[in-house]
């Protein structure tokens, strides 16, 4: 399955599956569905639960 | 003896009190009515009188608030549409105010001096409004997005609701944001900054995002354009109706409106910076990137805005549960009366320099810094903090 990139609707701040966010400890590779719901955008902190993310690729 | 079960039932205390954020929109037209009850010109110049009097003084008289809601309620807080129907009912009384500010002027006869005091208080009022924008703007809801559009059309500010979540949430106390002011920064040098750094801002984001879509800057869907809209439309219908006498009133309002925002901005994130980590990027914002204030008389009016903080930890927050940080940095009094201070640099320099420096203990290398006085103020401070 190829990765995936989601766009935080409010910032423009774009999660790479393929990055992961390694300063919040989520390593490279880690899909989307993986990423905890505590998570928020590092950009602008939206969470990722209030925020739609959108898939771009 | 268990507290638990003695423990009362939280209720937010400021539930009714939120209304006057709608009702402080009204306040020019409180104005007109007393001009006319007592002949008194001075009834004209309720915004200023009210913003830069009033309030402070409420807020020294009535004094802070720290109060939090228990987290286990704070879904159903945010839940209860109540408190968005509060905020809508802010958009109403901006336009009710403004468009009476426009018969006025040009049907009420008034003095020159009277009609300087009703655009200042008129401006206040669309100033005010953009805290009512900012609170819409930052959720996802579509109606409430339109409605943030709507509430910038009387101030001419279309552009912060792209600016405020795309730049300024992202760069903020940096460097790189034109909102966060600087260390050594006067209001003065900063209100050109901010203005002219957040509209190029706003204008970029957009041609990125629509480029990205491959569609033009000159898009209907361009956010800004969209708001601006909304202006030149209120504008025009005004002045339509009412002849041209109205136009320069609207436009003078608008910029006083938009300076009371910039001041408020000013003041939210002085001095204070992110640290850039080994790779490069910044820290993520937190608690000690703003400034606040659990000074209840403005929360009331400014939608817990002071509770700066965790607004920018939890940007989609509803106003009615922001909560008090103890580690966060706070300001000696509410923005009102700080506002104040920011118009008097000396005394803002005075006040405000030594809390930065006590917040950084002393390392100014970890402060926002305006450029030109970089050297001198790490210089001066390296010696202090190497004394002490």
């Amino acid at each position: 399955m190829p990765f995936k990139k989601w766009r935080c609707v409010i910032c423009d701040y774009v999660y790479d599956e393929e990055l992961g966010a390694p300063n919040d400890g989520i390593p490279p590779g880690t899909r989307w569905a993986d990423v905890p719901d505590t998570w928020t955008c590092p950009d602008c902190g939206a969470s990722k639960a209030d925020f739609e993310m959108v898939e771009i690729d | 003896m268990s507290t638990a079960t003695l423990a009362p039932v939280w209720r937010d205390s400021k539930r009714y009190l939120w209304l006057f954020g709608a009702a402080i929109m009204l306040v020019p037209i409180l104005g007109g009515l007393l001009y006319e009850a007592t002949g008194w010109a001075v009834w004209w110049w309720l915004g200023p009188l009210f913003v830069y009097g009033v309030i402070p003084v409420a807020d020294w008289l009535v004094g802070t608030d720290t109060n939090n809601p228990p987290d286990e309620l704070v879904p159903t807080l945010e839940r209860d549409r109540y408190y968005r129907f509060a905020v809508y009912l802010a958009v109403l009384t901006e336009y009710i105010a403004v468009v009476w500010g426009a018969w006025t002027v040009a049907h009420g006869n008034l003095a020159w001096y009277n009609l300087v005091g009703l655009t200042i208080t008129i401006g206040m009022v669309t100033g005010v409004s953009i805290n009512t924008a900012h609170e819409l703007g930052h959720k996802t809801d579509k109606l409430e997005r339109w409605l943030a559009k709507f509430a910038l059309g009387p101030v001419a500010y279309g552009h912060f609701f792209v600016e405020h979540n795309r730049g300024h949430h992202v760069r903020v106390a940096t460097p790189e944001d034109p909102a966060s002011s600087r260390f050594g920064e006067s209001f003065y040098a900063f209100l050109p900054r901010t203005m002219i750094g957040s509209l190029k801002s706003a204008w970029e984001l957009e041609r990125k995002r629509l480029a990205r879509q491959n569609r033009s800057v000159w898009s209907i869907r361009n956010e800004n354009l969209q708001a601006w809209a909304i202006t030149v439309v209120f504008f025009g219908a005004l002045t339509a109706w009412l002849g041209w006498i109205v136009l320069p009133f609207l436009l003078i309002q608008a910029f006083y409106g938009a300076s009371l925002l910039e001041v408020v901005n000013y003041l939210e994130h002085y001095g204070l910076k992110r640290q850039k980590r080994a790779d490069g990027s910044y820290e993520r914002c937190r608690p000690e990137h703003s400034w606040n204030s659990n000074h209840v008389v403005t929360n009331v009016f400014l939608y817990h805005l002071q509770r700066h903080s965790d607004h920018h930890a939890n940007p989609t927050r509803s106003y009615q549960a922001l909560r008090h940080f103890e580690e966060a940095p706070q300001l000696p009094s509410g923005y009102a009366s700080m506002v104040v201070l920011a118009y008097l640099p000396p005394l803002w320099f005075k006040i405000m320099n030594p809390k930065v420096v006590a917040h950084y203990r002393g390392d100014m290398r970890l402060a926002n810094i305006q450029p030109s006085l970089r050297d001198a103020v790490l210089a001066r401070y390296s010696r202090s903090a190497a004394a002490g």
